[in-house]
């Protein structure tokens, strides 16, 4: 599974008043979650490594994923900020390399889903 | 999600609730300031206390959190007078100031030193003080 109890409890949150109040989140999520692979990116672009920087950019990044309860994504991340204390800088780009993956790949998942919620004439 | 609207209070980022504060006032909604400075977690926390028909004021500082509580020193606010915030919700981990430093302010006003402040924190620590 991609999401954990996280996520249901968003699904929970929602009704008729805020219909739309997990997909708002995911929006949000992702617009936020994408600037954060960016700035990594860039930081990651340079050497030698700021670990102080990408693990302050990573807590951020773990702490959204986590309230959107994207499970594998967290996983990684914390993998990701093991890797900055220990100032392991391959193991901080193949682990992000694994993070980008899976962002990527729930993404396509939420989208299919909420696709799949509006086609059903959405409850 | 019913015992959240029973109990009425969010200890920590897996929404679990706990058992003590009873925000539910029987003559008025109770007013909540919320300090975040994640917009997604700010937007989890305000759906959520609204479903306990809570008012909810969301900020995404601890800065801004004391300037609307009218405790910054030199940009006194006029709305103060009529300001009732019956309970402060805050995330731990924040730049600029943290959630302690924030709760250590609060407690050192005369306004708001009775305020019940609730700490989060995602590193799933529980860390709430109640004085």
């Amino acid at each position: 599974g991609y999401l954990d109890e996280q996520f249901i409890q968003l699904e929970e949150l929602q009704d008729d008043a805020n219909p739309d109040f997990v997909e708002e989140i995911v929006t949000s999520y992702y617009t936020d979650s994408v600037r954060l692979i960016q700035n990594i990116d860039q930081a990651l672009a340079k050497y030698p490594f700021d670990f102080e920087k990408l693990d302050n950019y990573m807590h951020q990044f773990k702490g959204s994923s986590s309230s959107i309860g994207a499970k594998k994504v967290v996983l990684e991340c914390s993998q990701f900020r093991k890797y900055c204390a220990a100032g392991i800088a391959e193991g901080c780009v193949k682990t992000f390399q694994m993070i980008k993956q899976e962002h990527a790949m729930l993404r396509k998942k939420l989208e299919t889903y909420f696709q799949m919620l509006s086609s059903a004439g959405g409850t | 999600m019913m015992n959240m609207a029973r109990n009425g209070v969010v200890s920590n980022r897996r929404w679990k609730s706990e058992s003590g504060i009873d925000l539910l006032d029987s003559q008025t909604e109770a007013h909540v300031l919320a300090v975040d400075d994640s917009l997604i977690d700010r937007k989890v926390i305000e759906r959520l206390l609204k479903t306990t028909s809570c008012k909810v004021t969301a900020v995404d500082s601890g800065m801004r959190a004391l300037q609307y509580l009218g405790l910054v020193e030199d940009q006194r606010s006029s709305v103060v007078d009529g300001l009732k915030v019956d309970l402060i919700i805050t995330d731990y981990c924040m730049p600029g100031m943290t959630g302690y430093e924030l709760l250590k302010k609060i407690k050192e006003s005369s306004t708001f030193k009775e305020t019940p402040v609730v700490i989060m924190s995602s590193e799933n620590v529980l860390a709430r003080i109640d004085r």
